[in-house]
């Protein structure tokens, strides 16, 4: 098994696979931690299926669809935002009628061009299996820009996180870093999505932070804590798929799933231990 | 020359409106109390001088460019509480304001911990914050917001949900920063004590106002009805 293993990394798509898988899940714990606690984890799910819509327009029109998807994404995040803080209208209900749009305009589209082909199911549900070298760069940098984000500013990340009005009350620019920390989830999404789909991508943004909140009392604890169940969730998921051939974008999520269930049960455990004594 | 002046002042929410032409003025130094019934405006004034939101129409001068420094204590219904953060961090993140390099220096440690000491939540610097009662976490956010201060402190309702011994110091602490020269304004709902420490008082009605200071108020017709019966005991 071990052995088998080793031997399907040394072919270069599955190593491909296995780094930007690595390097994804990095950036979606990171990221998702914010979104989760500010319960903006609407977000990630909008921006997918905006990616959803962008690429098959994209491939309708014949635009690379990466091309189209980028630049779509980017420009709903920061709308979303706007939304949220202005307040006209509700964050989640924005997000729905955004959401439920795009995926309408890229059905559409798909159906008027091709019809639904192997892209379009791709669009949906990842192809791990395709990446190429360029988006092991692409990853890579991706992944570098928000590690150091986290590192260097991490205890602004804290305060604009924790309070927002405080944190603009001490002069903290509250709205360059949520412009910022949109527009970095905005890329992990598309480049996200080439991996696990339209469809499963917002869940890796929001499971890890999720299952660590149940354990973790601390910031820095969540950061790490949730950091580390997303990439075990994501190798646990990866090898699981091949030792059951099945589809490695949901057995991810659902590895993903298991973690939440059992930081839950812990949880709930050490609860009724503190109560008892 | 005072710190923040505030002229003609409108603010109204989808055409109701809250704020109604209000004029004032806060010296270098005074603590200035805002007190009136719930919903008439009081923690919409703060947000309007945190500059959190926009007024319709008037203005608000700050002198020396102090706006930056401001230490705040939210009202305690507008915090999220199920954040998983260390009483610890929270206290620390009040010393980040304004600063280039976003790192805790040793001084700032030792900025949060004399202020978790003075606050009394220093047993507890390792608990979560979601997990602490009301009161406590209401003194954890005042720690933050006096780490925060760079000579104004701004506090919506920091006494309400704390106990008696903990809203006795809260007065001495504020007595204490007051005499160092720190601008204080506080909202609160205990007049007599508003009245007994603060210099300076704004009572907000539905409609109309009185600013001056807390002397005059209490000689005020409004004061009075306000007053009948209570003390500050201190
Ligand atoms: N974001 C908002 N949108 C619409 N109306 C608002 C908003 N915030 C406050 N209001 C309204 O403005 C009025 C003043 O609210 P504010 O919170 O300033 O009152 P307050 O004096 O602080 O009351 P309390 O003593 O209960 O804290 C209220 O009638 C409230 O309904
Ligand atoms: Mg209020």
């Amino acid at each position: 098994m071990i052995n088998e293993l080793l031997g399907l990394f040394s072919y270069p798509f599955a190593l491909r696979a296995l780094l930007v898988g690595l390097l994804i899940s990095v950036c979606a714990a990171l990221l998702g931690t914010s979104l989760v606690l500010k319960r903006f984890s609407g977000l990630g799910d909008g921006l997918s299926h905006v990616g959803f819509g962008a690429s098959a327009l994209g491939l309708a029109f014949g635009v690379a669809p990466l091309y189209i998807a980028i630049p779509a994404v980017l420009l709903a995040a920061f709308g979303l935002l706007q939304l949220n803080k202005s307040g006209k209208v509700k964050g989640d209900a924005a997000i729905a009628a955004v959401s439920g749009s795009a995926l309408a305009v890229g059905v559409t589209a798909a159906k008027l061009s091709s019809g639904m082909n192997v892209d379009i199911n791709n669009f949906m549900f990842g192809s791990i299996y395709t990446l190429s070298g360029r988006d092991v760069l692409v990853t890579a940098v991706l992944c570098a820009v928000v590690l150091l984000l986290f590192v260097v500013f991490y205890n602004k990340l804290f305060a604009v996180t924790f309070d927002e009005s405080f944190s603009s009350a001490t002069g903290i620019r509250v709205s360059r870093y949520n412009a910022l920390l949109s527009c970095l989830t905005a890329v992990t999404v598309v480049i996200g999505m080439r991996m696990l789909g339209a469809l499963l991508i917002s869940s890796l943004l929001v499971f890890p932070s999720l299952t660590a909140g149940r354990v973790c009392r601390s910031y820095r604890g969540v950061i790490l804590c949730s950091l580390l169940v997303s990439v075990s969730a994501f190798l646990i998921g990866l090898i699981a798929s091949f030792a059951f051939s099945t589809p490695p974008g949901a057995s991810v999520v659902l590895a993903n799933l298991v973690f939440f269930c059992v930081f839950f049960a812990v949880s709930v455990v050490m609860g009724r231990l503190k109560t008892k004594r | 020359m005072p710190i923040i002046e505030v002229k003609n002042l409108y603010k109204s929410y989808s055409r109701r409106a809250v704020l109604r032409d209000l004029n004032l003025s806060v010296e270098e130094g005074d603590h200035l109390y805002i007190v009136g019934e719930n919903g008439t405006g009081k923690s919409t004034l703060i947000k309007l001088l945190l500059g959190l939101i926009e007024p319709d129409s008037g203005e608000i001068v700050f002198s020396k460019n102090r706006k930056t420094k401001i230490g705040y204590l939210p009202q305690q219904t507008e915090i999220q509480t199920d954040f998983p953060a260390s009483v610890r961090e929270v206290v620390l993140s009040g010393t980040l304001g304004g600063k280039r390099l976003p790192l805790y220096t040793a001084r700032d440690k030792k900025l949060a911990r004399d202020m978790m000491e003075k606050l009394n939540v220093s047993d507890i610097e390792r608990r979560s914050f979601r997990e602490l009662s009301g009161g406590q976490q209401q003194r954890v956010l005042l720690a933050r917001a006096l780490c925060a201060t760079g000579g104004i402190l701004l506090l919506d309702e920091p006494i309400t949900g704390l106990d008696p011994v903990a809203t006795a110091e809260f007065y001495r602490l504020t007595e204490q920063l007051h005499s160092e020269g720190v601008t204080i304004i506080t909202v609160s709902h205990d007049v007599s004590c508003a009245v007994h420490y603060g210099n300076k008082i704004l009572h907000l009605g539905h409609g109309e106002y009185f600013f001056g200071s807390s002397h005059e108020y209490a000689h005020s017709a409004l004061g009075k009805a306000m007053l009948a019966g209570g003390h500050c005991h201190d």
